[in-house]
């Protein structure tokens, strides 16, 4: 691929930037929309350049604010708390999967293996769920149903953990008598940080995107809405918004800048992850690569 | 004889008794794994039985009474039957043809970029629609498409003379508009994989063309293309196997779950959300659900074959 074709690679590095723009332009439209005068909305549309500037929108965020942080709580919270069980959980029936002289490992196996050929789809799952473990209406709706734990990612690790940890090593730990458990948090952790960092990063985004969950298992109480989950709830209707507002609202009571409300909201949804994307990315390509080529 | 074969079997009792003690600590760290496997995965898969029950929440899983068929014939009585697999056959055979050319063509196009600061930066930025969630994507479609304010009739059609058009209620738009979208999303992390696999060929192969006067053209099909083959196929085959599933955010949060568009972004996903949450409907949805398990199982089983026979190593089982 070196040498003769300039032609080609100018072409090449043309149609990339197009697509790296297409990519990358909606959000643009986003953000400027946000800071958008609501008139000129109305009258010019959402637009990449924005013929009257105004922050109205985000200083109606910020007098429901309460609402909206309370709402990256819920999310934090719920992504931490599941990231951290999953990875967990994960990597311990994976650890016990990657023993070969396991007994009962071949059955074991095909109890995680199963789950990715065949499922149960969503309404036994919500029965599930809903009506033998109740967690409906509560931060574990949000949590266990199906973002726990995934057989893919126990089968990756365990294959990773079989084929990056010498052996050699492990028998040398057995003579000196340290225990199965001691030995994946001694040899077998530290020797596989970029896989365990790939797999939890995956299951983060996974929790910070997820508003399936919400919209099947929050209905009354809506304290618990995610940012994903207020995000939309306001798809349908702006009012959402104003329903717990303080009495400073009645400024915008009447005409409520809801054109560009509903931008600056996704703005505000949007902006964390594309601030901390760069130092993730590497694991992020990586990640795409492992469960592509695999699955 | 009969003793040395007692003794064996001893043996291997022994063993297995101590190999047994020596893992039992990680069969108990193991628990939560298997308890989460059972309650998320297992429980409902014999859930699926109540396809064949008339379902009622007061009287729940257990005591709701069986029905026989009846789901089923009241499924394929109404009109929504048939759209819903059309729908999700015919976006994935789209999707799957459209987005396995798009992203071979654009990892091709990452190859030959010479410079690698341009190549880090055009990866990092094609990424950028992965990382979102479906519902933001919508916020993105409806900047674009809303009729009163959206960039689309404001920005491009009005001005250069067009009638506004009303795009939440035009079915006839929704098939390109959902494929755009569905290119939109994914075609980043599909042509990285691609990509990968490209810069994972023998480089010889490459000096060998050059110093034999290839152009760029003929390495690309005589060579690149070849070598890919085996990729492109396992990865079509494994999305034959998903030829049941639909992205529900794709199908309900971007069209945001209109009504005048059902016809073209009904898949079995949405309906069996719609007849569930909003018609109260269990047994048609229990129905379709039903359905579209065993027949993605089917068609994973019956992909998986014929990975076996064509490239032994890159089938699943």
């Amino acid at each position: 691929m070196a040498g003769k074709g300039k032609g080609f690679r100018v072409f090449a590095n043309i149609i990339l930037s197009l697509l790296t723009l297409s990519a990358v332009l909606p959000f643009i439209l986003l953000i400027m929309s946000s800071v958008t005068s609501e008139d000129a909305i109305m009258k010019y549309g959402y637009s990449f350049f924005p013929r009257e500037f105004s922050n109205a929108a985000y200083r109606f965020l910020l007098l429901s604010s309460g609402r909206i942080l309370k709402a990256y709580g819920m999310t934090f919270l719920v992504t931490a708390i599941g990231t951290f069980v999953s990875t967990f959980i994960t990597i311990f029936v994976a650890y016990l999967l990657s023993k070969k002289d396991l007994p009962g490992r071949r059955f074991l196996t095909f109890v995680v293996f199963f789950t990715m050929l065949f499922s149960g789809g969503m309404i036994p799952t919500y029965l599930v769920w809903s009506q033998l473990m109740h967690v409906r209406d509560t931060v574990w709706g949000l949590i266990c149903p199906n973002l726990l734990m995934s057989a893919f990612n126990v089968i990756l690790i365990r294959t990773y953990f079989m084929a990056n940890v010498p052996m050699e090593i492990c028998e040398a730990a057995e003579m000196d008598s340290c225990s199965q458990a001691r030995m994946l948090f001694h040899i077998y952790l530290p020797l596989s940080k970029p896989m365990i960092a790939t797999i939890s990063l995956f299951s983060a985004l996974g929790y910070w995107n997820d508003w399936i969950n919400g919209l099947y298992y929050i209905s009354v109480k809506r304290d618990l809405y995610t940012i994903q989950n207020v995000l939309n709830a306001m798809q349908s209707s702006i009012q959402f918004l104003k329903e717990n507002a303080s009495a400073a609202m009645t400024e915008f009571a009447m005409n409520l800048p809801s054109m560009g409300v509903r931008m600056a909201i996704a703005v505000v949804a949007v902006v964390p992850i594309m601030v901390i994307y760069p130092f993730f990315q590497k694991s992020f390509v990586r990640g795409i690569v492992i469960g592509g080529v695999k699955g | 004889m009969a003793r040395t074969e007692n003794i064996r079997q001893l043996k291997t009792q022994k063993s297995t008794a101590r190999r047994l003690k020596k893992y039992a600590w990680l069969y108990v760290m193991a628990l939560p794994g298997f308890a989460y496997l059972i309650i998320n995965n297992y429980f409902p898969m014999i859930g699926l039985t109540l396809a064949f029950k008339n379902y009622s929440f007061a009287k729940g899983i257990f005591k709701s009474p069986w029905n026989g068929v009846s789901n089923f014939t009241f499924l394929f009585g109404s009109k929504w039957a048939k759209i819903m697999f059309r729908n999700t056959i015919l976006y994935n055979i789209v999707f799957i043809i459209l987005g396995t050319v798009f992203a071979i063509f654009v990892a091709i196009l990452l190859g030959e970029v010479r410079s690698s600061r341009l190549k880090q930066t055009y990866q990092t930025l094609i990424l950028i629609p992965h990382l979102i969630s479906m519902v933001l994507v919508g916020y993105l479609v409806y900047a674009v498409l809303t009729p009163n304010t959206g960039f689309m009739n404001k920005s491009i059609i009005e001005p250069l003379g067009g009638t506004a058009i009303n795009w939440y209620t035009e079915p006839k738009y929704w098939p390109f508009i959902l494929t755009i979208v569905h290119l939109w999303k994914s075609f980043g992390f599909q042509s990285i994989i691609y990509y990968a696999t490209i810069i994972g060929f023998d480089k010889t192969y490459y000096e060998a063309a050059v110093v034999d006067g290839a152009t760029v053209w003929q390495q690309i099909t005589k060579l690149t293309l070849p070598l890919l083959r085996p990729t492109v196929i396992i990865l079509l085959i494994m999305s034959l196997g998903r030829m049941f599933a639909s992205d529900f955010g794709l199908f309900y949060q971007v069209p945001m779950d209109n009504g005048a568009l059902y016809d073209v972004t009904t898949t079995i996903d949405t309906y069996v959300y719609r007849a569930l949450m909003q018609d109260h409907d269990v047994g048609r949805s229990l129905a379709a659900g039903f359905l579209q398990s065993i027949l993605g199982f089917v068609f994973v089983l019956g992909t998986n074959a014929i990975v076996r026979k064509i490239e032994p190593e890159s089938s699943l089982f």
